[in-house]
């Protein structure tokens, strides 16, 4: 197995051990990759009932403060000023040249008031960036020792009523603070309903316990949260998107409000709309392999002349959508459903593979 | 009862007339998780010993499965195909992978027995 000696620990292992969790390395951190139901009952059950997923090694930072708005509108592109209050936007943050340096999730919590949720394994290079560009600001940074735990399902809201916490009246992407010390959204990354809950060590022990002790709750490894977020068409950063991949390219403009995209002032902002009116040179895309053998990460796409057209990103078995799922990025001509045959080379071997609309599997959000 | 070899990559062989069927043993199917497809071994290949002869892929990740020992190959699980979960259900019986014809017989005496096995994986 391999050497966990580096890795980050996180605060309820104990309680992933006991729940016989199998672990593994991710973004530098010793996570539990499957309990003994495995990989295909977990993401299951998550589609079906709720499943308990320990995502801790995301980090939250506290941005606060009353440059806090002028900082993250600097930072990412969005309008913090103008976000409603309680509201989640997905964005990110861009370099000088529109690459995505990571994917992100702000939250209103008052006027001065913000929570940034940040991917694990860009965490320390996110805070260094806020921490450059929020010299210019009145902005306090604080990123926050809380355990992160996320409940996702069709049953989750009604287990959150039944464990006594509820849903704070929250829609999808919304977020408040129920608790001192706690924030909670209304969000995932599975596509189903669900919450998200950052919150001390103590009360985070005492919550997981009592949602695992629910029949209708079981822990979630990441290999089925991967498999999930995949079928829900959601970004893995380092493998979907990163640094040399821009928004548009990305196609996730979609996450721009329209204003700022042809006069905000974001890191990033100049090149980006070069790279719009520009036109994307590539898209990324869902692509569904004909048959039942997965296409990997890594995997180019050529076109039936043998032509390299484009590369899978993500790929594997939607265990929902029953036939293996992928994403990855294509020629913009070629990144529509039907427009080319398209073949993934997987040892030596060509898989047709169609470009297909994301989600594979419907999202079932709760927008009220 | 035939023999059971094993070899440090987590395969098994049995040996009948000249001829071996390999699988992957229960360890490393629970390592593996459910597996989702099995790209099948090509029948009427010769392939050395440490070869990838078949490849497992679960949900997450596609696994190479290698010749244990030199010969040709001369059977593929063609069940597989409809039920690669085989692999996980039945690894030592219906989830067996290929059969070869052994070129060199001699070349199992540097295999694993069950007890060697048994250890390897504590």
């Amino acid at each position: 197995m391999s050497d966990d000696g580096d890795l980050n620990t996180l605060p309820l292992e104990d309680m992933h051990v006991a729940a016989g969790a199998k672990f593994g390395g991710f973004a530098g951190w010793r996570m539990p990759l499957t309990y003994p139901a495995g990989v295909m009952k977990e993401h299951l059950h998550v589609r079906e009932q709720a499943g308990l997923f320990d995502i801790s090694h995301m980090k939250l930072f506290l941005v606060t403060g009353i440059g806090a708005a002028s900082f993250l509108s600097k930072a990412c592109p969005i309008d913090a000023a103008n976000l409603q209050l309680h509201h989640s936007k997905l964005s990110f943050f861009l370099n000088n040249d529109a690459g995505i340096l990571d994917d992100l999730i702000v939250t209103k919590l008052g006027d001065d008031r913000f929570m940034v949720v940040c991917n694990a394994g860009n965490a320390e290079a996110d805070e260094t960036h806020m921490r450059d560009l929020g010299r210019h600001y009145n902005v306090v940074i604080e990123p926050l020792d809380r355990v992160f735990l996320a409940l996702q399902g069709p049953a989750a809201a009604q287990v959150m009523a039944d464990v006594g916490v509820g849903d704070g009246g929250l829609l999808f992407m919304t977020g408040m603070e129920p608790r001192d010390n706690w924030f909670m959204t209304r969000s995932g990354y599975t596509g189903e309903d669900g919450f998200e809950i950052g919150l001390p060590e103590k009360d985070a022990r005492e919550l997981a316990a009592k949602l695992v002790a629910d029949e209708r709750v079981m822990w979630i490894g990441l290999a089925a949260r991967d498999s999930l977020r995949l079928e829900a068409g959601l970004c893995l950063h380092g493998n979907d998107i990163d640094a040399t991949t821009d928004p548009a390219s990305a196609a996730l403009m979609w996450a721009i409000p329209k204003d700022l995209r042809g006069d905000g002032t974001f890191v990033g902002a100049d090149v980006l709309r070069e790279k719009v009116a520009a036109g994307a040179a590539e898209k990324r895309v869902g692509l569904k392999p004909d048959g039942r053998q997965p296409v990997r990460g890594g995997a180019q796409i050529v076109d039936e002349a043998g032509n390299k057209v484009g590369r899978v990103t993500s790929g594997g078995f939607g265990p929902s959508a029953n036939h293996p799922v992928a994403m990855g990025y294509v020629a913009t001509p070629l990144a529509k459903p039907g427009a080319a045959k398209l073949f993934a080379e997987v040892r030596g071997n060509r898989i047709p593979v169609e470009v297909h609309s994301l989600p594979f599997t419907p999202h079932r959000y709760v927008k009220g | 009862m035939a023999k059971t070899y094993y070899t440090q990559d987590h395969e098994w062989l049995t040996v009948e007339g000249g001829v071996a069927t390999i699988g992957i043993t229960d360890y490393a199917q629970e390592q593996l998780g459910d597996i989702v497809f099995v790209e099948l071994a090509e029948v009427g290949k010769t392939v050395g010993k440490g070869d990838t002869a078949v490849v497992v892929e679960s949900v997450k990740a596609a696994s190479d499965v290698y010749a244990p020992v030199d010969g040709e190959i001369v059977e593929a699980n063609d069940a597989l195909t409809g039920d690669p979960a085989l692999v996980n259900s039945a690894p030592t019986k219906g989830g067996w992978l290929w059969k070869m014809k052994l070129a060199d017989e001699s070349q199992l005496d540097g295999l694993l027995d069950e007890a060697g096995y048994k250890k390897l994986i504590g």
